[in-house]
């Protein structure tokens, strides 16, 4: 018997039941990996009230981004390490939404918020970390010293959907990722019911990708898209080239 | 303004840079901090950790030949050193909580003479950007800072309590501004080497907390 297809043909497609008020994670760091073309479907589809989870709150009105959804009215919650830019003068198209109460934020560090995810995806309910002790995100939380070291304790961060880019996948959902693409991606597969994964590459046929070379397993995939070239997808550009 | 007395940005972070020892693992900061990757140490090999799971970046990538798979914590467009390896967020701040880090370089609003400091949010601010650095001054074995001497309006940043949220407390161990190197030795800062046309009574002016001066000063070479 044959693995799963598990290709759909458009990311709309493949996002359309994504009901009101769902979690959602996308990975990507910086652009790699960024499910640019996910997150634009996402738009288009039009879900409210959602929860997103990822590094940073950037992306502008038209940049794929939780930005821009939060500029659509289409995000109670972000959770994410940055609600602010990382230089005081610089301003984030979140942060003016948040500033006048239109969305909510959890500002975690960034890697809790990885670790977080992680610990869904494996079946870890909570964990003890170092990381924000002593801090005014520690304040009123449960600690408990190891060793001589205080740690503070942190949930796991289950999510309904995640949004993840990859540089090929088989029909099954095996993805192998490249270079700094893989970042979040992998945690943010494993951390959500349902992962919808976009690709690069033709979507190869099962046995194409060595096993050994797979970084996240189809196990945690629900739904793979081939995305177009550009212009006709959503594609990072060559800095100093003009957008298309 | 204060901000241009003393040291240049690069010889701030040159500076820094000569603190690395062979084999280290280097995880800098976005901003000032990238400045150490430009500075020649020699013979020392460093391996740069970036927390985007980058182990082993090399120099920034050549305009036109730039990986766009490949970025470093400052979502700069780098290269890859032969040895370099590639993780996922996970991994990467696991090496980072486990002490697997020997030194992050970070930049910072305020530090305090016990060792806290504060780089996260501005005063009176809502929200903030954290990244990685409360997970970075919570693991790495050493945490040095590189920051002007004073604001733009002339205030210390370097104090006796930070006045803004702390990113970590207690884990300073050198202090890296453009009137000097200093350590926070508790309840002073102690002055290890000063700027070049700096003198010590303008350092202890400029600075919010104690100011200790061994017999052994030099001058920031």
């Amino acid at each position: 018997m044959a693995l799963k297809n598990k290709v759909h043909p458009s990311c709309l497609e493949a996002i359309r039941d994504i009901p009101d008020g769902a979690t959602i994670g996308f990975g990507g760091f910086a652009l790699p990996g960024l499910p640019g073309n996910l997150i634009l479907a996402l738009a288009e589809q039009g879900a409210k009230d959602l929860t997103l989870v990822a590094n940073t709150t950037g992306g502008t009105r038209n940049d794929p981004g939780i930005g821009m959804l939060v500029a659509r009215g289409q995000v109670r919650k972000a959770i994410c390490a940055f609600t602010a830019a990382t230089r005081a003068s610089q301003k984030l198209p979140f942060t003016e939404f948040y500033e006048a109460g239109k969305v909510e934020a959890e500002l975690v560090p960034q890697g809790t918020l990885a670790e977080r995810l992680r610990a869904a995806g494996a079946g870890i309910p909570a964990f003890y970390t170092p990381t924000a002790v002593g801090t005014e995100l520690a304040e009123g939380r449960e600690t408990r010293t190891f060793g001589g070291r205080e740690y503070l304790l942190e949930a796991a961060l289950p999510l309904d959907y995640a949004f993840v880019r990859a540089w090929r996948a088989d029909t099954f959902g095996n993805l192998q990722y490249r270079r700094s693409q893989r970042n979040f991606n992998p945690v943010m597969a494993m951390a959500a019911r349902i992962t919808v994964a976009e690709v690069e590459e033709d979507i190869c046929p099962l046995g194409a990708i060595d096993p050994d070379q797979v970084h996240t397993a189809g196990v945690f995939v629900s739904r793979v898209v081939r995305i177009p070239p550009a212009p006709q997808a959503w594609w990072p550009q060559r800095p100093g080239s003009q957008a298309a | 303004m204060s901000d241009s007395t003393g040291l240049s940005r690069q010889q701030m972070a040159d500076r820094i840079a000569r603190l690395f020892e062979d084999g280290w693992i280097v995880n800098l900061g976005v901003g000032m901090p990238t400045l150490c990757s430009n500075t020649d140490i020699g013979e020392t090999d460093i391996i740069y950790h970036s927390e985007n799971g980058v182990i082993g970046y090399g120099p920034i990538a050549p305009s036109g030949e730039e990986d766009l798979h490949l970025v470093n914590a400052g979502g700069q467009y780098v290269t890859l050193r032969p040895g370099a390896a590639v993780v996922h967020h996970a991994d990467s701040f696991a090496m980072i909580r486990a002490g697997r880090i020997d030194v992050t370089v970070l930049g910072a609003y305020e530090v305090a003479c016990n060792g806290d400091f504060a780089n996260w949010k501005v005063a009176g601010a809502k929200g903030g950007g954290i990244g990685g650095a409360m997970d970075l001054a919570a693991g790495a074995r050493n945490v040095f800072l590189i920051l002007e001497h004073t604001t733009r309006n002339g205030a210390p940043r370097l104090v006796r309590e930070c006045a803004i949220p702390a990113t970590a407390r207690g884990v300073v161990k050198k202090v890296m501004t453009n009137y000097g190197l200093f350590e926070p030795v508790g309840a002073a800062f102690r002055l290890l080497e000063i700027a070049p046309g700096i003198e010590v009574e303008q350092v202890r002016a400029a600075t919010g907390a104690e100011l200790v001066v061994g017999p052994d000063l030099r001058r920031v070479a």
